[in-house]
């Protein structure tokens, strides 16, 4: 439609670009520090564009802090929860979409109002239990309080794509003698990648970030990335070149995925009620 | 179509999920509520006893309580305010015929991906920092003092950073809301004159009157239980200038070793929020069935 003139498209434009500039402009200058000498980094007049690039933060970081040890925890912590909670979400989903009963409805709402708990409600006998096992520090046991705080939101992000499934189509494969097995094998699990994707998707980024029980529970050994930027606010001399190396490194793969997931965030992180 | 067979293996697939989530809840909320109830320090085991509701009567009679109680209000309460002020603001932006809104959108949703420890020394070093912060070279230049926003204004600081994580969620919420809106009741409104004033508050506003009471009661979830964001800027502090309830909670119970009245605050907390959860729960429960 020509209803819009072209200078009202170039005056939204242009003040479309300035705001989100300005919403973006600290990791872009988290970013461009990252590549700043320590000295550049802490100039005033601040550097923008012109100063001497440099990679050997990246390297630094590596060679002092490990990085690919928590980098490696972050990826083990935020996949492995998110494969525990599928394996428990998807036959409750299924059960629930396609053999509804009358409680359904309200034991959904209850997973969902376990969510609603605040951690701190639950630190210290968490604490507690973890230190009497042997399990503060250890990556089982974040993957297990990561896998049960996430659990409601997998269960009601699946749920939501499994009822989409026409039911017409598993009618017509049972009346053709199609077995439950085959039933899922066939007809169900190509419907329902998409859906469980995205739900691994917003799963791993809620994971990945999540900083409340990894910064209580680990120290180094299991430490994800959360824990370890953490470590930088320390005020041990000025490493701002190195925080922003690290940081940048922490929060790259997860953007990316995040901005493939853009669409299914809407859905999953409002339980379906704005799609 | 759900036959006797069907909803028995409904049932039996549901149950592992409902049964951890059942013992996840009940185990540790009901530790917690036993443990308020005890004289229970770390620094002294072995003399544990039971007193009956005196951690609360502590708890809640402590000055600090009332401090992180207001701090939590107050972030909770400013951080929804500007994220949904700003948010129906950027959403109102991005609607519009825009070149390259693909690549804007994503530059504005960026922020909601960055972990909260990252996000929040980025800002106080690198932007708020008082000497070579990006702000005080701004006010520098400008002819201003610069601002020591750590020290001077504490709590704006962490608002102001936890606003920044949460704009983008309220506005790409919002804008998916907005992009719903009727494209023939625009017309109609036009083709009868309707200023865009008298549109925004007749039309876009009620239309979005559900996503942004979802906006506010999952913001409100979270933000209640900001943590991360004071632990690596503030610690709390200076005092308890920035010290919320989650905060609080944690100090009694890491740092000071008092299970007892950790515990209390525990529970306060989860009071706090159910009071919340009640209106969410009822809310969704309702579009459930629709």
């Amino acid at each position: 439609m020509a209803v819009y003139s072209v200078r009202r498209q170039v005056t939204m434009t242009i003040l479309a670009w300035i705001v989100g500039l300005a919403i973006f402009f600290p990791i872009l200058w988290m970013v461009l520090t990252s590549f700043k000498t320590e000295l550049d980094a802490f100039s005033t007049p601040p550097q923008f564009l012109f100063f001497h690039w440099t990679l050997e933060n990246y390297a630094e970081v590596q060679e002092r802090s490990h990085y690919f040890h928590h980098a490696l925890n972050s990826i083990i912590l935020s996949f492995g929860s998110t494969l525990v909670a599928l394996l428990f979400a998807i036959p409750a989903a299924w059960g629930m979409a396609f053999s509804p009963t009358k409680r359904t409805r309200s034991t959904l709402l209850w997973m969902l109002s376990t969510k609603m708990m605040p951690p701190v409600g639950v630190l210290v006998p968490i604490y507690l239990i973890f230190r009497d096992l042997g399990m503060l520090d250890s990556r089982f046991g974040l993957i297990m309080v990561l896998f049960l705080g996430n659990l409601p939101i997998v269960v009601w992000m699946l749920y939501t794509y499994f009822k989409e499934i026409p039911r017409d189509i598993l009618e017509a494969a049972r009346m053709d003698g199609a077995t439950i097995g085959k039933e899922i094998i066939y007809i169900l699990a190509p419907m329902a990648i998409p859906g469980i994707a995205s739900t691994v998707l917003l799963n791993v980024i809620l994971a990945w970030n999540e900083a409340f029980w990894t910064l209580n529970l680990t120290t180094s050994e299991a430490a994800p990335l959360t824990t370890f930027i953490a470590s930088y606010s320390s005020p041990e001399g000025l490493f701002w070149a190195k925080l922003s190396a690290a940081s940048t490194l922490a929060i790259a793969p997860i953007m990316v995925l995040g901005w493939f997931s853009q669409k299914q965030l809407v859905r999953g992180l409002t339980f379906g009620a704005v799609k | 179509m759900a036959t006797r067979q069907s909803t028995f293996l409904g049932r039996i697939l549901a149950a592992p999920s409902i049964l951890v989530l059942f013992l996840w809840m009940i185990v540790p909320l009901g530790m917690t509520i036993w443990f308020s109830l005890l004289r229970y320090n770390l620094l002294d085991p072995g003399n544990e006893s039971f007193i009956g509701a005196l951690n609360y009567e502590y708890f809640l009679t402590d000055p600090a309580f009332f401090t992180a109680l207001g701090n939590t209000l107050l972030l909770v309460g400013s951080v929804l305010l500007i994220t949904i002020v700003g948010g129906i603001l950027v959403a109102l932006l991005m609607d519009q015929p825009i070149f390259g809104q693909g690549v804007v959108r994503l530059f504005i949703i960026a922020p909601f991906f960055v972990m909260p420890t990252v996000s929040a020394l980025v800002w106080k070093n690198l932007l708020m920092h008082p000497v070579s912060g990006l702000f005080a070279w701004i006010a520098t230049s400008l002819g201003f003092q610069p601002v020591d926003w750590f020290s001077n204004a504490p709590l704006f600081s962490v608002i102001l950073i936890v606003a920044w994580q949460w704009l983008p969620f309220a506005a790409l919420i919002l804008l998916t809301a907005l992009q719903s809106l009727d494209g023939e009741q625009k017309e109609a409104a036009q083709m009868d004159g309707v200023g865009p004033f008298s549109f925004f508050f007749y039309i876009v506003l009620p239309h979005l009157a559900r996503a942004i009471t979802v906006v506010i009661l999952i913001e409100t979830i979270f933000l209640l239980s900001v943590f991360a964001e004071i632990f690596v800027t503030t610690g709390g502090g200076p005092g308890l200038a920035t010290t919320n309830i989650a905060f609080l909670v944690y100090a009694q119970a890491l740092l000071q070793y008092d299970v007892g009245g950790a515990s209390a605050g525990g529970i306060v907390a989860v009071v706090l929020a159910n009071i919340v959860a009640a209106f969410m729960v009822r809310l969704i429960g309702k579009n459930l069935e629709a």
